[in-house]
């Protein structure tokens, strides 16, 4: 039909071409929604966690969360210079320590920088039990000082309040405990941070109200019944010989006469002896210097270890050749895969060539004899070879049994290279038979037919005719014994030993037994990209759509 | 490729000789499964045969690694009776409906009596457990797989699907990417969101690595689908949804029970991806075995073992079954 205009309409009136691009529109739409199901289910359960490896692989916060207020006093040292870092830094690092020791958060860290510097695990251990005992003469004097200190509820009557308008005053410690202790903290229903005392004695106000959250919140326990720390006391005592007392609120007279007997003390006292005394490891530039290389909130850290580099506070280095092992084990996985996929294309062709050129029944017959171990439980077939190849096992029995080696003299076919590369290429042959197959099945025998009949012998004929043809099989099928190999686990741990294993080994390590999460990250992200480019290769060559299975 | 008469005694070496290697790579790929069956029966605790089995002594025989496996916990027994009459219940209630004599119900009821009798109260045992874990894993995992992945594939056979190939890609990965690589990332992720360590966890894993065995095999099978059937079908008044279940699915089913075996067996042998993201509470068949053979190696796993290799027989003979009848259907020779 056409309208008076000439255009070709459809039968409700409209312009054909709108209707059918409505139409279209209406198809793509609903083809759309049959996937997005699974899209969405792929992309949660799949797609999100290789992301989430990805972004771990170089996420390092811990020490810039667990020693917050230490890292932005570092930002004024220089691991080039020769002296070490100020007091500033020391009080810092004395108040986000003892908080992280409280809410127990120092010894992973000291984990995480002992995977950089030797040492630093035991240092922050040591460290986190004798901070309790730093300023002991300063506090003993505050006891003889005012009994009144000895009330837990005077402390809280001297920092909290139930006034509302006090708003928040809290807010700046909320935030520096909760980084520390890595949840949420907040000061019991009710009770502020009272403005007297957080414009008078600031450091102090802070300390307690740190002290009251982590109380309440971890603890759940009434800060007013509770002894505050000793991290509180010195804060106090900070405060009270920093200046004239101009505090008047809640207990001012008490606080005067401490302030009186605190003077001296304090005058002796500072947060660099106080670390040094416990360990001079703390003057050290290697530790400080590394806790400021690992200070920022992302780092390439990871992944220098994954390629034997180390992040030092002078820039990346290699490590000692001794400790070397990523490079190594890298490239022995692309070594031993390689020799595997070689091993499958030998022992492949000659199989997929005789199954695509017997009768039908007799191909079938085979393509049941490479079917039946492609179907069997990769367990099976890997505890299969475990039997077999062990010393005592089935195939040293026999040779001994023909005379090929002597008793004394068995073959290690096991825990080594040489067990890892038989089982493996045993598992994966089915995935170079099968592609090699399905291309040969497609090639004319006629050509080779009418090679030979111009005159060529059998090998030119196969090799300048046939052989040529079969290479998209082989291309596709090597990438995928490659993609496969590169990344195997299981056979590699049961039958590799130490000197079989694949790099897949290493990351399992990482994340099961030594916990160094970010670095089994890393070492899968690298992976993962040579993995992917290996994909996109084989889809370019064969098309994702053409991967067929069993045949 | 037969030898022709006119061949040389070269060509005749040859032409030996290749029969030759050929059978001894066709010995390399099956004798290992083969060789530990018999070594599952052995008496002794060795992995190696004795001279007894050698002689073929009944002595040297014995069923000893298989009552260790299958243990005496459960009723399979009463599992079965009951199975037979629900199964009949059901054949009998057919008859009354359609008219049709069908066994199947008999069967499927008999056998999945038989196998819950038998894994009711196993707990706590060394293989049972295990396997009974894997019977709870595989199917749920399996269901999720198809029952998405079977929608995603008729979607995607459609002629106009915007970024296809992307698609494709993201629903193939799981596929491509080493298992060492998801299982970590599983691991990372779901402990943040609080599902590693679970019973669903693990399934919603093993669900995502079945995906794409369903849609290669849902979509091979939608290519040799006659799209005037799902017209003629419209045509003749019925909506989309009678079409889908009234042709389209009992022409692709075939390929959708392939796939689903495919996911099925994916999460029944998987083992890298559950010993991150599982506890102790959903430890699977191939995680005992595994742990069996890192460990203190048992006999036992030869006895596991040869049961594996008997399903994976079955679930090979069903495929090809299935691959026959749904050529058929679609009009072609089984070759």
């Amino acid at each position: 039909m056409t309208d008076a205009n000439g255009t070709i309409v459809a039968a409700d009136g409209r312009p054909l071409k709108a209707s059918l691009n409505r139409a279209l529109r209406r198809e793509k739409m609903r083809a759309f929604l049959l996937i997005l199901p699974l899209l969405a289910f792929v992309m949660l359960s799949f797609i999100a966690p290789i992301f989430d490896m990805l972004f771990r692989s170089v996420q390092d916060d811990i020490t810039s969360r667990t020693l917050p207020q230490t890292v932005i006093a570092l930002d004024d040292w220089d691991y080039e210079g020769t002296e070490i870092p100020s007091e500033a830094v020391y009080e810092a690092l004395y108040y986000d320590m003892f908080f992280a020791a409280e809410a127990k958060k120092h010894t992973a860290l000291g984990s995480r920088l002992n995977y950089e510097t030797t040492g630093m695990s035991s240092l922050f251990r040591q460290t986190g039990r004798s901070l309790d005992d730093m300023g002991e003469d300063v506090i003993e004097a505050m006891e003889d000082a005012s009994e009144a200190l000895d009330d837990s509820a005077f402390w809280a009557s001297i920092f909290l309040t139930q006034d509302s308008s006090a708003g928040s005053n809290a807010a700046a410690a909320r935030a520096w405990a909760s980084s520390i202790a890595d949840m949420e903290l907040r000061l019991p229903a009710g009770a502020y941070l009272s403005d007297a005392a957080a414009e008078t004695l600031p450091n102090a106000a802070r300390q307690y109200a740190a002290f009251a959250m982590f109380t309440h919140s971890v603890d759940e326990d009434v800060p007013a019944e509770e002894d505050p720390w000793e991290s509180v006391w010195l804060a106090l005592a900070e405060d009270l010989t920093a200046g004239d007392l101009s505090y008047d609120g809640v207990g001012a007279e008490e606080l005067a006469a401490v302030q009186a007997a605190v003077t001296a003390p304090m005058a002796d006292f500072t947060y660099t002896a106080a670390f040094l005394d416990q360990d001079e490891d703390w003057a050290d530039r290697e530790v400080i210097g590394t806790i400021k290389t690992f200070s920022s909130p992302y780092t390439a850290g990871y992944f220098l270890t994954a390629v034997d580099l180390e992040l030092t506070p002078a820039g990346a280095q290699a490590v000692d050749e001794d400790v070397q092992i990523y490079i190594t084990l890298f490239w022995r996985t692309l070594w031993m895969s390689m020799t595997i996929t070689f091993s499958c294309i030998l022992l492949g062709y000659p199989i997929a060539w005789l199954m695509a050129n017997l009768p039908d029944r007799k191909a079938n017959l085979i393509m049941i004899l490479v079917l039946l171990p492609f179907w069997t439980s990769l367990l099976v077939r890997t505890s299969a070879w475990k039997v077999l190849l062990q010393q005592q096992g089935v195939i040293n029995d026999t040779l001994v049994w023909i005379g090929l080696v002597g008793d004394g003299s068995r073959l290690a076919l096991i825990n080594n290279a040489t067990g890892t590369i038989i089982a493996m290429t045993h598992i994966l042959l089915p995935f170079m038979i099968l592609p090699l197959y399905s291309v040969m099945k497609g090639i004319p025998p006629s050509y080779l037919r009418a090679a030979k009949s111009l005159g060529a012998t059998d090998w030119t004929a196969f090799w300048r005719v046939y052989f040529p043809q079969s290479v998209p099989g082989i291309g596709a099928g090597c990438i995928l014994v490659f993609i496969l190999s590169i990344g195997y686990y299981i056979t590699p741990e049961i039958v590799g030993g130490t000197k079989g294993v694949f790099i897949s080994n290493r990351i399992a390590f990482h994340i099961s037994s030594s916990l160094n999460w970010g670095l089994a990250a890393a070492l899968g992200s690298i992976l993962l990209v040579v993995v992917l480019g290996l994909y996109w290769a084989y889809d370019r060559i064969v098309g994702i759509d053409n991967v067929k299975l069993g045949g | 490729m037969a030898l022709a008469p006119y061949a040389s005694t070269g060509q005749r070496v040859w032409y030996y000789s290749f029969r030759v290697i050929c059978g001894l790579i066709l010995f390399f790929l099956i004798a290992p499964i083969i060789t530990i069956i018999p070594l599952s029966f052995n008496a002794q605790d060795f992995f190696t045969f004795t001279p007894e089995m050698l002689r073929l002594d009944p002595e040297g025989y014995s069923l000893k690694h298989y009552r260790e496996f299958f243990g005496t916990e459960g009723s399979p027994g009463l599992g079965l009776i009951v199975g037979l009459v629900i199964g009949t219940a059901g054949a009998a209630a057919l008859y009354f409906w359609r008219g049709a004599i069908n066994v199947m119900p008999i069967i499927a009821g008999a056998a999945l009596g038989l196998i819950i009798g038998k894994m009711w109260g196993v707990e706590g045992t060394e293989w049972m457990t295990p396997l009974k874990n894997s019977l709870k894993i595989a199917p749920v995992a399996t269901l999720i797989s198809v029952s998405l992945g079977t929608l995603a594939a008729i979607g995607l056979s459609q002629s106009h699907v915007p970024f296809r190939r992307a698609i494709m890609a993201i629903l193939i990965s799981p596929m491509i990417v080493p298992l060492i690589i998801s299982a970590a990332g599983m691991y990372f992720f779901y402990s943040r969101i609080g599902l590693q360590g679970t019973y669903w966890g693990v399934v919603l894993s093993h669900a995502a690595l079945g995906v794409p065995f369903v849609i290669i095999t849902v979509t091979a099978t939608l290519v040799g689908f006659d799209k005037s059937l799902t017209r003629a079908s419209a045509n003749l008044g019925a909506n989309p949804v009678t079409t889908f279940f009234r042709v389209q699915m009992p022409l692709i089913l075939p390929g959708v029970i392939s796939g689903g075996l495919f996911a099925f067996i994916t999460s029944f042998d998987e083992v890298v991806v559950v010993l991150f993201v599982g506890s102790v509470g959903q430890q699977t068949l191939p995680w005992q075995m595994f742990t069996g053979l890192r460990e203190q190696i048992s006999p036992t796993i030869l006895a596991a073992a040869t049961v594996l290799i008997s399903i994976s027989v079955v679930l090979l003979v069903t495929l090809e079954l299935l691959r026959r009848r749904s050529e058929r259907l679609r009009g072609m020779s089984p070759s």
